[in-house]
This record gives C-alpha cells, structure tokens and sequence, in this order.
C-alpha cells in the first residue's frame, strides 16, 4: 500500500516536472529547429518560399533512388559578407547596452527608494512601477511619439518657455530610441534590483555605520555590493530583448537606426527571404546565449551561497 | 540559581564613590514611538570598567535604550553623555562606541578578516596596522585559522565571536552587547559568558549588555539594571537585586520567590511583625521598614532560605513558621525542588541540597512538613 503511495508520488512529482520541459520542447525547442531547418535551404517563389533540405532523387540510369541532402550555407556566408548584417549586430548591441546602463541609472535610486519605504507604502510603489504593463504596449508607444514629435508636448514646452524657437524633434532618431527603450525595459531593471534590496538586512548598514563608515561609503562598501545578483539579473533581462528588439526602433528610431530586429523583420516580410532571415535569427540567438549562461551562472553561484 | 557568580567580589565599585564622574550618563531619556513609550524618563549612570547589565522581558525598552547609546535611535527627550560628551546630534560613525548586533550582522560577502578590519579601513588605518590588529583580535578569540573563510563557513560559536572581534579591533571605550549569547545553545553560551567576562577584565572596556537571560545577567555583570514597562525598576549589584528586590516584579523576574501577602503589626527599627493568613502564621524580620501598622505588604522569601523539617523546629515560637503537605518533588541531582500546600491552600516552593543520597528519601509526597526561615530571610515589599 505505502509502496503504491510512493510510486504515486514519484510519478506525480516527474509530471509536474515534465510539464515545463514539454512546453519548451513545443514552443521553444521545435521552433527553433524549424528556424535551424530553413536556415540551411534555399530562397524560392513558391510556397513554402524555401527549398526543402532532403529530396529523394531518381536516378534513371540506374533505376535507383538516393535520398539528396543539400545544405545550403550561404546564408550564413552572407552575413559575413555584406556589413549590413555585422553593423546591424554592432548597433543592435550598442543601443542595448546604453539603454540597460540607463535603465541601471535610472531603476536603482528607484529600487531604493522603494525597498526603503515604510513597507505599507511598498505595494503600491511596486504596483505604480508595474502598472504600465496593463496598458498595451503598442499604445504606450505610440502615445511617445506624440511626446517626442515635432510639435509634441517636449517641443512645445521649450518653445513655450523660449529655450528652443524652432520645433525640437526627437522623433524619428536614436535618442527616440534610448528614451522609448529604457521605458519599456526599466521595470524589468527594478524588479530584480528591489527584489535584493529588500532582502537586505538593515543591521548591516547599522553594523556598518557602527563601525565608522560614513552613510555613502556604507552604501558603496556594502549595498552596493551585496545587490551585485540583483544588478546582473535585472541588466540581463534588460539587455537580452534590447537586442532583438524591433517595434520600438521601428516606431521611434529614424531609418538610418539600423538594428537586427529590424532586419530580421525586412528579410522575413519585406524581401521575403526565409533563409536569410532565419540564418540571421540562428546568429542572434547563438549571441545572446552567452549573456544568458553568464546569467545562469551567477544566479547558481547565488543560490550555493544563500544556502 | 544554579551556578555561583563568577565574577569575583571586586573592591572597586566607582558608583559608590561621589567624587567619581561617571563614564556613561543617561540623563531622563525618554524615548516615544508614536503613542508608544518605549523608554519612559530614564537616568543611569556608568562608570569606566564596568560590566553593565540591561535586563529585562521583551518590549521593557532595554534594546531601544542600548540603540540610543549607540545613535541609531534619537531620544525624544533627555540627553545621554558619553566620557562627559553630550552625544545629541552625533550620528552613530562618529561616536566613541562600538556594538555587537543580537542578528551578529557580518557582512556576508566579507571573509572573517575582511570583516574584522572594516572599522580600521573606515579611519585609514595604514594596511600594515591593520594587519597586525586583525591577526591580534582573530588570536584573542580563536579564529586565527578561519580568517580566510566566509560568515555563511562558520558555526554559530564561531559567528559569535568574529562580530565580538570586529567590535572591538577599534579598541572602543565602550562596547554595547545586544543579547551577546542569545543564538547560542546553552553549553556554549556558559562557556562563552566566561570568555567575555575575562576579555573585558583583560582590555578593561566599560561593557554595557542587553539580555533578558537573568542568569546570564547575574553572572557576568557588575550591575544590573532590571527594566519593566520602559522605566528602571532596580540597579544595583547581582546580589543586591537578588536579596533586596525592592518591588514585586523585580523579585519575580530574577530566581524564584515566594510572596505572602500580610498587614505590618508591629513596626520598630530593628524588627518588623506581619500578619499574614496566607503564610499561616506571623513573619518575624530583622529589620525596620518605616511603613506605618495596619499597611499591606507583601514577604519575599527565596525558595532556597525556607527550611523543610517533618518535626517540629525545637525553640520555635511560632513565628516563621508554616505547615503543610509535600505535593510535589522535582529532583535536579544536586537539589531537589520542593511545592509545599500550607493550610490556606498557598502552593510554597523550596530548594534543598540533597546532601544525603536519595535513596533515602528523607522527605516524600505527601508528607505533613514544617517550612521555617530566619529572621533575615524575608524582604517586605511595599510596591
């Protein structure tokens, strides 16, 4: 009896288990494969607009039948070849870069402050950072555009107060970009970040000023060390989608702002050229897996030493 | 109490001595968190070298007095003076104090050593010094190997004693200990009570602990002072609060005591009278108490000073005297708790020394016995 109760569980248990590994292996996993796939075949007119890999050939004179596989790589080449795609990488890395430094700029003092509220204020500090989420994201972005236009609410105020006579477009440039970005990513920077602050003990800044430390210095020598986790995990959750990012460069960045998200996009739809955009697609992801284990890495590194 | 004090019976008690300016002066300092008071008008005075209890139950204020002294808290009203300093306005890295955290508070992604020098790093020790100072705390508390290893390494013993390192490697005047043994088990903490009793006597640092463990604050302190409520209910020395509890809650909450209530009636100056129904029988003590005959007051009586006898004590007078029948026995090995029911229904509790073997069984349940005491060893309360 005992004995079926256990089996029980421990079948239970793999099924719960199971149950993330199959959902990867469905939506993750099995696209990318079919991504990997066409990445190696050939652009045609036709429908599916690719090649096939693998075909079974005929061969007449011998009355026998070969199955073909024919890996095309000149996808890959090409993005060795033509700058367009190497630049796009370089942009597509820059612009990520200096948005999760400002997100960082901007979501720590706000990651602070919240974790240093009275804790019944810190619901609803947590809720306002949040809330943006609720409203669609297309329409958030779209509502910069009218901040950020020609004659938006930005322009209109320096006219009004005569610092500009000109209307002072941001729109339609990469400083758009920057400011459209780190809005959308700062909560991913803050949510990590307050999730460390919080945690930590307030005996150790006490313990800290005790000792001689003066109010900054505490904070330089033990805040800002032990919320390093929280700074990694939200910079990486900021950085990784900055990457591949594409409607918001597509909405507020000039044409001139190259990113690969971008030209995924013109590949796929605009050229309709399967094989490159997915080659490109592949590459992309090959890049940001290394963020992604270095954030594996420190997270376990972490955990062994919260035990 | 099970263990004897340990420290010894020192002949400098500066808080006996006038011309003696003390250390320490807690001048009614009163503390409020909203409507709450947590420290209500207290004055203290400390002198250089002693080992300072805070004792008392939780919310009886002693923690948030010990965070004043350190400038985590600011008073709402009174002052505390430090080596004759008035420490209003002086923010905690600025004052001649150092504390060792109740949580211990290490720095979690420090090793031992890091640890331990951070204070001297704080002040620009030269690298060379700190050196020397960090090797010469680790050595002092026996850490010298485990410098290199993390708080998260370490046992709890161990945790201990590197926050007691790290607060004193700044060679403080004065050291606040925030429940200093409380996350230790028991035989470790009796250890380790002895350990800070002999480096305190050894670097001479005025010590001012808080704890709510009166053993602990018996046998290590110099003085003690018993809070209840955010006010002060007795200082004095162990044995002073111990023998002279001067109210009902201080002779309850350091040892056990037996209280019988009564009416004084007799009052002279060298002995008083009390009638108590409660006890059965009239105390006689050997000393005046300058409340007038016909107030209620109430005896203490240690549990250890009554003795139990099955016959009848030869000379008495029936003064100090009470009946009653043995319902239980805890034996401890080296004594035996008794709980007497007198007549009236009063439950008296006696410690004796099993000074025979217990096989012997002198006294078992359920025997009618005599409870008798001195004349000294009752103190009448008037709180």
């Amino acid at each position: 009896m005992s004995g079926l109760i256990h089996r029980l569980m421990t079948r239970g248990r793999g099924l719960v288990v199971a149950v993330p590994y199959v959902w990867l292996l469905l939506f993750f996993l099995v696209p990318f494969l079919i991504i990997l796939y066409i990445s190696f075949s050939e652009a045609v007119i036709a429908q599916p607009p690719f090649t096939p890999l693998a075909e079974l050939v005929r061969d007449e004179d011998f009355g026998t039948t070969k199955l073909q596989i024919l890996l095309n790589l000149s996808n890959y080449q090409r993005m060795f070849e033509d700058d367009l795609y190497i630049l796009a990488y370089l942009n597509s890395v820059k612009i990520a870069l200096i948005t999760t430094l400002a997100c960082l700029l901007i979501g720590y003092p706000m990651a602070y402050a919240i974790a240093k509220a009275p804790p019944s204020r810190r619901g609803t500090l947590m809720m306002l950072v949040i809330l943006p989420f609720w409203t669609s994201f297309l329409i958030r972005i779209y509502a910069w555009i009218g901040i950020l236009k020609g004659n938006g609410l930005i322009s209109n105020f320096l006219q009004w107060a005569g610092i500009t006579a000109e209307p002072f477009e941001i729109l339609y440039s990469d400083w758009a970009v920057y400011i459209g970005m780190t809005y959308v990513y700062l909560p991913f920077m803050v949510l990590p970040l307050y999730a460390t602050l919080e945690k930590l003990d307030p005996a150790l800044l006490e313990a800290a000023a005790d000792l001689g430390s003066r109010p900054f210095r505490a904070f330089l020598q033990v805040t800002l060390p032990l919320s390093l986790p929280g700074i990694v995990a939200g910079s990486l959750l900021v950085f990784i989608p900055s990457v591949g990012e594409f409607v918001t460069p597509e909405l507020l960045g000039g044409p001139d702002t190259l990113m690969i998200g971008r030209v995924l996009w013109n590949e796929f739809f605009a050229n309709r050229d399967w094989p490159v955009a997915s080659a490109v697609a592949v590459a992309l992801l090959l890049f940001l897996v290394i963020p992604i284990m270095v954030f594996q890495h420190v997270q376990g590194r972490q955990m062994e030493e919260a035990r | 109490m099970a263990s004897q004090p340990i420290r010894k019976p020192t002949r400098l008690e500066p808080w006996q001595d006038p011309g003696q300016t003390p250390y320490v002066r807690i001048d009614r300092v009163t503390k409020r968190f909203g409507d709450f008071v947590a420290v209500d008008e207290v004055s203290l005075s400390i002198h250089r070298g002693e080992f300072f209890a805070l004792l008392g139950g939780s919310g009886s204020g002693k923690t948030t007095l010990l965070r004043m002294l350190a400038g985590f808290e600011t008073p709402s009203d009174g002052k505390i003076y430090i080596d004759g300093v008035d420490m209003t306005g002086i923010p905690p890295y600025e004052r001649p104090v150092n504390m060792m955290f109740q949580s211990y508070a290490l720095f979690p992604h420090m090793t031992v050593e890091q640890n331990v020098a951070f204070g001297l790093k704080q002040d620009r020790v030269p690298k060379p010094e700190i050196r020397d100072r960090v090797a010469e705390m680790l050595n002092l508390v026996q850490l010298g190997q485990f410098a290199k290893r993390k708080p998260h390494q370490l046992s709890g013993g161990q945790r201990q004693r590197v926050a007691l390192a790290r607060s004193l490697v700044k060679r403080p005047k004065l050291l606040l200990l925030d429940e200093p043994l409380g996350a230790l088990d028991r035989r470790l903490r009796e250890q380790t009570q002895f350990e800070l009793v002999n480096i305190q006597e050894r670097l001479g640092i005025t010590f001012i602990v808080v704890t709510h463990d009166q053993e602990e604050a018996m046998t290590m302190s110099s003085r003690i002072a018993v809070m209840n409520h955010g006010k002060i209910a007795q200082v004095g020395t162990p044995s002073e609060v111990y023998e002279y509890p001067n109210s009902r809650f201080v002779s309850e909450f350091i040892g056990s005591v037996n209280l019988f209530e009564g009416i004084v009636a007799e009052e002279q100056s060298d002995h008083v009278l009390i009638r108590s129904e409660e006890a059965g029988c009239d105390l006689y003590i050997n000393h005046g108490v300058m409340v007038p005959p016909g107030t209620r007051v109430a005896v203490a009586i240690r549990p250890e000073k009554i003795t139990l006898a099955k016959e009848a004590p030869a000379a008495a007078d029936g003064r100090n005297l009470a009946r009653g029948l043995v319902r239980e026995i805890a034996y401890l090995g080296d004594m035996s708790i008794y709980l007497v029911q007198l007549a009236g229904g009063k439950t008296v509790r006696v410690t004796a020394p099993n000074v025979t073997r217990r096989t012997e069984m002198p006294i078992t349940w359920e025997d009618e016995v005599y409870l008798s005491w001195q004349p000294f060893a009752g103190v009448v309360l008037t709180q």
